[in-house]
Order: C-alpha cells, then structure tokens, then sequence
C-alpha cells in the first residue's frame, strides 16, 4: 500500500513482512556471542558434516583428513595459496558489502548477480575502447565505469520499490535474468565482441586499464591484485558511511523501524533508492575487479555466482562491513583451497559448496546451533513483552 | 493457587533489576503491583512466566518448589501472562488465535474446527467475557483483543493470571468491562496479579498491594486504608504532588491555526470533520476524547504524517499544509508521539541515538553529512540526566529501557528543542507518578516561556491538570471547546461519550 505525504511525495507504507523481521534480527544482533560465537560454531559443525559426508562416499578417516590438510593448504598453507585466497575473496568482500548495507537499510538485495555483469560490462566497455590512455587516467575511469554499471542496475528495483512497492526481492531477480542475457547478447554485438571470433567473448581489456598484479614483481603466478585494495576502502567507507554520517544513520533508521523513521522526517523514498544505488555499485564494482583484474575480458557467465555468494557472505557477516571480510575471506579461502582438495586429495570442489551451504543453514538458524552446543541464542529472548515497555 | 516469589533475584548488565523480591499472591484474590519506572515489576513477571531465568530465588506454587526452562513450563504450572503488547494475528479469527498453537485435532492431525470453537465459546461464556468466536481480531477494539488474550490464557488451564498494565491503553468505560471480569476471575478462585501505574486502579480493585523500589520490595499496603498519595510516597519515596501548581497562562500570538482540517481515509470516510481551532503561545490545549475518535489523525495532521483531504493548517502565519514532517520539524514543531515502541525510538538504537533520531541531520549534531559523534554523547548525557532517564547509560540501546524511562527519553529529546510549538500525545502513558510530576512540571514550565502546547490524552485528569482551554473530540470532529477552569469532568465526560451536543 502507498501513502501519500502532504507534500504530494508518495511513500510506500514501511516493510513489516517476515524477511524484514528475520533481517533486522540477523543485523541488529551485535553482542559477541550472536556475532562471534554462533558464526564460528556454524563454521565448525558445517566441517564436521563436511568430513562425515566424505566419509560416506567412501574415504577412510584418513583420507578424509588428508583432504582437510589440502584445503588447509591450498588456502593458508603457502604464500601463493594466500594470494589464491585474497583474489576469490575480493569480489566477495564486494557483493556482500553490497547485500549488507541493503540489509541494513531493510532491503534484499537479491540482485548482486546481475548488478555484479553490469557492472564488469560496463568497466570491459571503457576498458578496451580507449587505447593511448595513461593508466591514471584509464583505470580510475574503467572501475568507476563499473561502478556506475552497477548502480544503474540497482537504482532500478530501488526506485520500483520506492515508488510503486514492488518488492525488491522479485524486481532484483527479474534484472538478474535480464543482466544475463543482456550480456550474452552485447558479447555478440560488434561493439564487445572479440574480432575473428564466433563465441561471445569480448575484447581484452587494455593494459592502461588492467588493475596491477599487487604481488606480480614476485611471482608472476600470484594474481592478487589492486581490486584488493579497492575492496578494503570500500569497507572502510562503507563503514564510515553506516555508522558515522546522516546518511547512514537514516538507513539504519529505515532498516530497523521504518515507522519511526517516517516520525523523524527521514524520505523512507529516499533511503530506499539511494541504498539500492550504493548496493548495486558496489556489486558492479566487483565485476569490474573481475574483468581488470582477473580475467582481462568478458564472456558468459562471468559472474560465476559471485553475486549470490555475497548473500551469504553477508548472512555469516552479520551486515558488519568488517564480519563482510571475515566472511568473505573464509569464502574465498574454501574456494582456493578446494581447487587444490581436488587436485591432490581427490574430492570434488562441490564439497565446498556443501560446506558454505551448511554454514549459511546454521548461520540463518541460529537455534539449531544452539540446541547443539546448548549455548544461549538471542532467538529465545526475542519475545519479551514487558507490558507498555515492550 | 497460591503463588510465593522467594528471594528473586535478576541482574542485568550494569542494572539489578530485581533484588531478593519476596511476595504472595493468593487464590481468589488480587495483587497490585506497583513501583516507579524501571523498578523491576515486568522483568519480575517475566522471571515468573518463564521468559527470564533469576539468578536466585524460588518460585512456589501450593508449595511446590518449580523450575521453568521456559514460558511452556510456566503455563504448564498454570501461570497465564496477559500481555500488554497483545501478541494476536490480526487476520486470523478469534478463535484461531485463541487455539493457535494448542490446536485440538482429530484423527490424523486434521483441526476440529467444532471443537475449537466450542472450547472457545464455552469460556468466553463461562467468564463472561461475551466474545464473538467467528469474527476477526484486526475488526474488534483494544478493549475486546485484550479479552481474547483472556480467553488464550484461561483455555491452556491458567489459574494464576498476570496483567502487566492492562489498563493503559483502555478507554474508561473498558476499564470498568475490565475491573468486571477481574472480580469474575477472582470469584472463580484465580490469583490475579495486576500491574500498574494508576493508583487510584489499585486501590480501586486490589486486595493487597506490594510496592517495588530499585528491584526490592519496600512495602505493603491495604487497600482499604492507604490514599494515592501514601502510595505515591512509597513508590518514589518522597511525597509527591499529584497535580502540578500553575499560574493563570497568559496566552499571545497564536502560533498553530487550523481551518476546516477534513481528512478522509483510503474509503471516503471521514476521520476528521472540518476541525478548527488554534493554539496561542503560552496555552496549553487540552484534547480530551475517548481513544480512537480522531486523536491520531489530529496529531499525525499537524506533525505532517498523514495527508489532509481539506483545509488548511497555519504555523506562525506560514501555510504549512503542504510540508512534509521535515520541514514542520525545521520550521519548529516538536512532537511527542503517542505510539513509543513503534514511532517515538527504535529499539535496536543506543539512547544516545534516539536522542537526536529526529534531529541528527542539524547542526550541532551534524556538520555536513558527518555526525559529530562527541556532540551527540555530551548532549545525550545531559538529557538523561536532566531528565531523570535510568538506567543513565548512553550506550545501552533504547529497547533495554523499561517503558516509563522510553517514554521520559522521547520527552526528553522532544522537549530539549526550543521550538514554538510542542505537540503531546499521551505524554505520560505508562509513566510513574514520580516522572508525571517531572514531565508536567516540564510542559507548564514550556508554556511559561511561552511557547504553545497541544496534549492529547484520554486521561481526564491529566487533561484537567494541564489545561488552559480543552477540547473535546467526538467522531472526528470537535465537538466542545471549554475553558479549564469552568469545566468539570462529568460535563467533559459528556462531551466524550458523545452525548451532550
Ligand atoms: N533486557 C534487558 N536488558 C538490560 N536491562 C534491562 C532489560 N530489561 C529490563 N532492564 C532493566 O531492568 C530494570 C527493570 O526494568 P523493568 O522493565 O522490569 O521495569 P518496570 O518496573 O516494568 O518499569 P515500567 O513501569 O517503566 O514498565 C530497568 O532498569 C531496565 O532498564
Ligand atoms: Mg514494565
């Protein structure tokens, strides 16, 4: 339903359905033991099912164990492994900074998939049609191309769901689906695609616009790059902006009690499109890092999930632009290691996934975590009524 | 049943909210409870109904010693918790609520519908509680939800019953409904415990009184002896003046004015009818009117959150119709909203927080888009202790605050403003009598610097203690405009019922 404010803006009547409940719970839970505890007790219990999975197709206990070793390895256990992790991890730390700082402001982003192949189109697009460019000049302009990609995606749902209601969990999953065969279709368009070739796959990207390897002048197989970097001021500014200025108090506001928020003047309008504008460039920004950093052009299917693991990421992050990179690294450290799990220890690299599966499961219900390991989870005090005080 | 509370004993971070409360409570009679904000009564009820566990102390029942895991082991020993904030699904019928979650089924866990209703209705009958089982809980009033929650509580076998401020939110007349049903309950030998903050309630309906101070118990008294006043002294432990002293107010300029306000609702209805009338700086304007006749849309007219359909609205000779709640709040309208838990805080907001939530984005708080966070945390430390907020801890969030020390924490940021124009609703609901004194004090003192005051409120007395001029709404219209000292409340309460015109 939409109200009508008397200067003739329409706002849309605050979001009380269950996802804005379960949400505003997940993020507002910041004492240590619901933002510490029941994440790293979802970690462990997920590796334990993880092992007996393995176990049942087969494996002795031994083998099972040298397959953990692998995945330990092949994340943390070498200098090159480490830089394996920080680059899956990257483009994580961005698409759940994006889905966090939509759920703070109440919204679902849902939409990080599609917002993430805007953006990495849009940065492709500058990055190969502009050659002779200085690279100062060329990369700045190639990432916030991505950037911009993004944010365009996102403003969409923002604005249907600031001025019509329509529910942004439905709008960012249609935009998915429209970013994917958008894509595939530019990929074959003159303008992207490759010359002499058939398959859609685009131009590469210039050098002046590829971001620089951070460890190359060391080992040329090290592909962290300055996506990294980006990354990490990103979260600070995020950060900064969430907790530090009006803007972000007014989407905390929005996303914890909008009803109160329209009390104290804050545009609930507002906050929704400007949210979803941020949210939507940050995930482009990934993509943009994929398509400089990474894989230097474009081609189907680039996103590779990306989008969709930053829910996760953000789930197991709590919202808190810092848990975004606890989670994000733990994500990418699974995802480089279970390369080399399935490589030397012969099981499959869909183990991982069956991994992050279960943490999220556990992370989403905290009560089961805590029927477990019988420690106390907020869930059991959620519904204290105090009388006028509740 | 008889229920003892020995030695109970909660602490929470940094407050001891109950400290070795020991009390009885007896069948077939009522307890009050009472005690100043944050005195411990709700975190007492709810050690008692399950949903805290103490750190110390024994709840006994017929001299039972039991141990609740949880709220299901309290109704299972036959305690029943009438909450305040009903927990019902407005879309569901009244039965349907009332069986949720005890569903009696048939055969193949099919729900027997019969049986429900049935159940449902033979209790509602029994008690006399005169509820319609088909009809749906969003289409009744407060009043009658609150017999539902009744009816919820008597059907899982409740024979000791907790109310935590029932009466708040109750018109007059469902007050007396409601005192009619307790003394039913307790001629059916159920042990009542009822909370409140209205003396005159307790006295009115109690059998003993215990009163809580700090997290202890400080005293007894009898009912059929004690006066408000001595009560109002045990609870704050000073005497208190019931009513606040003021001078004649020398009303000047006007600075709200409406003209013919109509405001329809999404059908066409009316919710108000061409209402008029105006505040001068240095009155208080009393609204008096039974919940529901219009109050909220009055306030949500004037605070620019609910659009109006006709009229005009005038502040400070500025039209101010088409601005939206922002700009009213810039061009200098402070609001006290009625609804605390769902406009006036955020829960999951630090006190400091909700003490600039709505004026975070000015200066000093801001500079640009930055928050000053040092600014914020001096002024919100001055607030709360100015304004007698407890616990004084900024950092705490608002949603760990009893309901009186919100309620004082929302004045406090509403009155801090110096503004032309403070608009109350229900200013002091669910407030002790201790912080009433403060908070009336605190608006008389307002309009002797001259500023002009609306209070809503559907207590009478309140309306009578602060009021320069009153008006009475009716139907969403105005249909009474009084001076204060030449009404009476029976003339006033006519006015109300919608009876004399
Ligand atoms: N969940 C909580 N966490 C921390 N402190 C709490 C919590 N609940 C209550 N308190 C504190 O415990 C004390 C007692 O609160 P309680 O709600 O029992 O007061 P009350 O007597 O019901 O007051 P009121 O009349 O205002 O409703 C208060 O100081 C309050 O701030
Ligand atoms: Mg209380």
């Amino acid at each position: 339903m939409s109200l009508t404010s008397p200067d003739g803006k329409t706002t849309i009547e605050p979001d009380d359905s269950g996802w804005a409940t379960f949400f505003r719970r997940l993020t507002t839970a910041t004492d240590w033991k619901t933002g510490l505890v029941i994440p790293a007790l979802a970690v462990l219990t997920a590796l334990i099912i993880g092992a007996i999975i393995i176990m049942l197709t087969g494996s002795s206990l031994q083998e099972t164990l040298q397959a953990y070793w692998a995945l330990l390895e092949g994340s943390v256990g070498s200098l090159r492994a480490i830089s394996a992790t920080l680059t899956e991890a990257t483009p994580l730390i961005l698409t759940g900074l994006s889905v966090a700082i939509a759920f703070r402001a109440g919204l679902f982003n849902i939409g990080g998939e599609g917002q993430l192949l805007i953006g990495g189109m849009t940065a492709v697009l500058v990055g190969f049609s502009f050659t002779g460019l200085p690279w100062f000049i060329h990369l700045p302009m190639a990432v916030a191309a991505g950037f911009l990609g993004g944010a365009v995606w996102g403003f969409v749902p923002g604005f249907l769901k600031a001025k019509t209601g329509a529910h942004e969990v439905i709008v960012t999953i249609m935009m998915n689906y429209i970013a994917i065969y958008l894509t595939g279709y530019l990929l074959k368009t003159a303008l992207f695609q490759r010359e002499g070739r058939n398959d859609p796959i685009s131009k590469n990207v210039e050098e002046s616009a590829q971001l620089p390897k951070l460890l190359g002048w060391f080992d040329s197989a090290m592909r962290v790059h300055l996506g990294l970097i980006i990354a990490l001021i990103a979260v600070v500014l995020v950060w900064w902006l969430l907790f530090r200025t009006t803007t972000g108090f007014e989407f905390r506001a929005v996303g914890a009690n909008s009803h109160a928020a329209r009390y104290a003047g804050m545009s609930v309008t507002k906050v929704y499109i400007l949210v979803m504008v941020i949210a939507g460039g940050l995930a482009g920004l990934a993509g943009g890092g994929q398509v400089l950093g990474v894989l230097d052009r474009a081609s189907p299917g680039f996103s590779a999930g990306l989008g969709f693991d930053g829910i996760s990421v953000a789930l197991l992050g709590r919202s808190n632009p810092f848990g975004v990179v606890a989670a994000a690294l733990l994500f990418g450290g699974l995802t480089a290691g279970g390369q080399n799990m399935q490589a030397t220890a012969n099981v499959g690299i869909d183990l991982v996934s069956v991994i992050q599966a279960l943490i999220i499961i556990f992370v989403a219900a905290p009560a089961l975590i805590g029927a477990i390991y019988r420690v106390k989870t907020d869930a059991s005090s959620t519904q204290i009524s105090q009388g006028w005080s509740s | 049943m008889e229920l003892q509370l020995k030695g109970i004993t909660k602490q929470f971070p940094g407050v001891l909210a109950n400290d070795d409360v020991t009390l009885t409570a007896r069948s077939g009679k009522v307890l009050a409870l009472i005690g100043e904000n944050g005195a411990g009564k709700s975190t007492l009820m709810n050690v008692l109904s399950g949903l805290y566990h103490p750190d110390a102390g024994e709840i006994i029942i017929d001299g039972q010693v039991q141990k609740f895991d949880d709220p299901g082991d309290a109704i299972k020993a036959g305690i029943g918790m009438v909450h305040q904030h009903f927990m019902l699904v407005p879309v569901f019928s009244v039965w349907e609520n009332v069986v949720l979650g005890i569903e009696p089924t048939r055969a193949g866990g099919v729900l027997s519908r019969k049986e429900a209703r049935r159940e449902v209705k033979e209790i509602s009958e029994r008690f006399g509680l005169a509820v319609d089982p088909d009809v749906l809980v969003e289409d009744i009033p407060v009043g009658i939800q609150q017999r539902v929650e009744i009816i919820k509580v008597l059907l899982r076998g409740a024979k000791i019953l907790v109310f935590d401020e029932p009466t708040a939110v109750l018109t007059p007349q469902e007050v007396e409904e409601f005192f009619g049903i307790v003394a039913e309950l307790k001629g059916r030998g159920a042990t009542i415990i009822f909370i409140t903050h209205k003396l005159k309630e307790a006295l009115a309906i109690a059998d003993d009184i215990t009163v809580l101070r700090g997290g202890k118990v400080v005293g007894h008294a009898d009912p059929a002896t004690a006066t408000p006043e001595d009560l109002a002294a045990m609870m704050v432990g000073r005497d208190i003046e019931l009513v606040v002293e003021k001078s004649e107010a020398e009303p000047g300029a006007g600075v709200l004015e409406l003209a013919d306000v109509t405001m329809l609702d999404d059908y066409g209805r009316a919710l108000l009818k061409d209402i008029s009338f105006s505040v001068r700086a240095g009155e208080i304007v009393g609204v008096a009117g039974i919940q529901g006749n219009g109050q909220t849309e009055l306030v949500e007219a004037i605070t620019g959150l609910l659009p109006i359909s006709r009229g005009r609205i005038t502040f400070e000779g500025k039209d101010i119709t088409r601005y939206s709640p922002r700009d009213r709040h810039t061009a200098g309208i402070a609001h006290v909203p009625e609804d605390r838990n769902h406009m006036g805080m955020i829960g999951s907001f630090s006190v400091a927080e909700n003490l600039v939530l709505d004026s975070y984005y000015a200066q000093p708080f801001s500079r640009g888009i930055r928050l000053q966070g040092d600014v914020i945390r001096d002024s919100a430390e001055a607030l709360v202790e100015q304004f007698d907020v407890r616990p004084p801890i900024i950092s705490n969030t608002g949603g760990a605050l009893s309901g009186g020390n919100a309620q004082k924490m929302i004045v406090a940021r509403e009155f801090s403003r110096d503004v032309p124009l403070v608009v109350c609703a229900q200013p002091t609901r669910g407030i002790d009598v201790g912080s009433i004194e403060y908070i009336h004090e605190q608006i008389v003192k307002k309009r002797d610097e001259g500023k002009a005051i609306l209070i809503v409120s559907t207590e009478l007395d309140e309306i009578f203690a602060l009021s320069d001029r009153i008006l009475v709404m009716y139907d969403g219209r105005i249909v009474a405009e009084l001076k204060a000292s030449e009404a009476t409340p029976t003339e006033v309460g006519l006015y109300m019922a919608g009876r004399a015109a």
